[in-house]
């Protein structure tokens, strides 16, 4: 496998019950860039970017046919703790989702269910976390106060904040703006542009412009068929296929 | 007749009834304070009776009536919570646990003198703790396990899925997710459950009629296998037995009083637990 490959998806097929939500998909998530699955609602992305997680076995009666691979290493296969693969890759989820704790305890939670016992560690740790996720500077002095009295911009920062700290290695973004006003919008894209120096990014959104502006790469699902994945100018500029060119240009979806 | 019209009737005839409630529950309140106001004094809550029950105070009586619902919520309140625990979080969707919730739910409607006769047949008899605080404390606990067990659950189901989805995708196991995550978001809710059964607990005779309570005993319990004069029975034997009615009732209504702030004392302070727990978590 190529070393910039830092997952891969091989064969995937996952079924819900009888129906079948995903389609023998195979895709590369490559080290230190943004990778952006589109499509209209329905199509799969989101259930795709659970896999990567293992977040889908924890939904009673699916099916995954197919391998996955982080770092070349099969992430369903027995020996896998699942445990473990979730503290390396991170996930952003759709609505902001903090704990009902304090700002503090929210960043510190993964750390300290990881087993992290040196206060001062975790302190250092959650402070340096804040600031990547830049949120450091609104909350620097209201850390103990509860992470729900924060903009529904700074609880999804924070829910950022929250991965770094357990030093994930992939962030999974689950249509992480769909509830954010534009402003804040603004802010989590300008973030994941930065983030990306020290991590592998994949994200899931709607909006086309987001995935032109932020992403090395770009997937388009459709009908749990993954119809063209390529570099993100190339598939914006000159879709080979005439069902992702419909979409980009707004013929449906 | 106007939209307007019919909507100020809807709303009057809302009042009506929340006026109507707050009446009783204010009669209630009134008659039992202004029977039994007169005869509650520093010596009636801190001596025992004396006198043939017509005289002196019901300090050990009160003192029973806390045993009994704390040794009850000793039993009931870990054991529910576990049981809610499993069947919110750890078991398989599957008939068998659903015919298990709806017994449960159904072991609440059982009138509560039967479950004082399964006390006195296997606490009193099979396990023989002979009529004690034990026993007593055991059948109540049973009683308040439904109730405490269908309040944790649903305060366990309101907890959102998107929560335990983060701590899970943090890298906390399930166990780690329930004890750091759901419990503690859970806890106003399951207070709440707490706080009724308590009431609940305090003020009932039937479950006690065979398994706890004693008519008269000299002094104060010695040890969880004493029997115990507890305020809902004693109440009851003044108002039914013994020479002098028109003293028994005057202490009967003091009783019934105490019972009252009892109830109303400890549901307050669950109640402020629940209040600050509810004030952090937002």
């Amino acid at each position: 496998m190529d070393s910039n490959v830092k997952m891969q998806a091989e064969n995937v097929n996952f079924f819900y019950g009888t129906t079948q939500a995903l389609k023998n998909i195979n895709l590369n998530i490559f080290k230190n860039n943004v990778t952006a699955l589109i499509g209209p609602s329905g199509c799969g992305k989101s259930t795709f970017i659970r896999l990567f997680n293992r977040m889908n076995e924890l939904v009673p009666n699916t099916k995954l046919l197919g391998r996955i691979y982080l770092d070349c290493q099969d992430i369903n296969s027995p020996c896998v703790d699942a445990v473990d693969i979730r503290r390396r890759i991170g996930m952003v989820f759709q609505k902001p989702n903090p704990f009902p704790k304090s700002i503090f305890d929210n960043v510190a939670y993964g750390l300290m269910v990881n087993g992290v016992k040196s206060r001062s560690f975790i302190e250092e740790k959650v402070i340096q976390s804040l600031k990547k996720a830049a949120l450091w500077d609104e909350v620097k002095n209201r850390l103990r106060e509860s992470a729900l009295s924060l903009s529904g911009g700074q609880q999804q920062r924070l829910c950022i904040a929250r991965c770094l700290a357990v030093e994930t290695e992939v962030i999974l973004f689950d249509e992480p703006c769909a509830s954010l006003d534009p402003i804040s919008t603004a802010k989590i894209e300008e973030l994941i542009l930065k983030l990306k120096k020290d991590y592998t990014i994949v994200i899931v959104t709607h909006n086309m412009q987001q995935a032109a502006r932020i992403s090395d790469y770009t997937g388009f699902f459709l009908l749990g068929e993954l119809i063209e994945f390529g570099k993100t100018q190339e598939l914006f500029t000159a879709p080979e296929d005439k069902r992702t060119e419909d979409y980009i240009t707004g013929r449906f979806g | 007749m106007n939209k307007d019209f019919i909507q100020r009737i809807g709303f009057l005839l809302l009042f009506v009834c929340i006026i109507t409630t707050l009446f009783f529950l204010g009669a209630i309140i009134y008659f039992i304070f202004v029977k039994g106001i007169s005869i509650i004094s520093w010596e009636f809550l801190t001596q025992s009776p004396h006198n043939a029950m017509t005289e002196g105070g019901i300090a050990p009586v009160i003192l029973g009536t806390l045993y009994l619902t704390l040794g009850a919520m000793i039993f009931a309140v870990p054991l529910g919570l576990a049981c809610a625990i499993y069947l919110c979080e750890y078991s398989p969707k599957s008939v068998v646990v659903n015919i298990i919730r709806v017994s449960i739910n159904n072991l609440s409607g059982v009138p509560s003198v039967v479950f004082g006769l399964f006390g006195l047949a296997v606490f009193v008899n099979f396990f023989n703790f002979k009529v004690s605080i034990l026993s007593g404390s055991l059948t109540l606990g049973i009683l308040a396990l439904p109730l405490i067990i269908s309040a944790s659950q649903e305060a366990l189901i309101a907890v959102p899925h998107s929560i335990r989805e983060a701590s899970l995708s943090l890298g906390a196991s399930r166990w780690q997710t329930i004890k750091r995550i759901v419990l503690p978001t859970a806890l106003p809710g399951i207070l709440t459950g707490i706080i009724l059964s308590v009431g609940r607990v305090a003020g009932e005779t039937a479950p006690i009629l065979f398994t706890a309570a004693a008519f008269y005993k000299k002094g104060y319990p010695k040890s969880i296998f004493s029997e115990v004069m507890a305020l809902p029975y004693h109440i009851y034997a003044l108002m039914t037995e013994g020479t002098h009615p028109d003293k028994q009732k005057a202490i009967a209504y003091g009783c019934s009083l105490v019972l009252l702030f009892l109830v109303l004392f400890i549901s307050g302070i669950a109640i402020y637990m629940r209040q600050r727990q509810r004030s952090y978590y937002g």
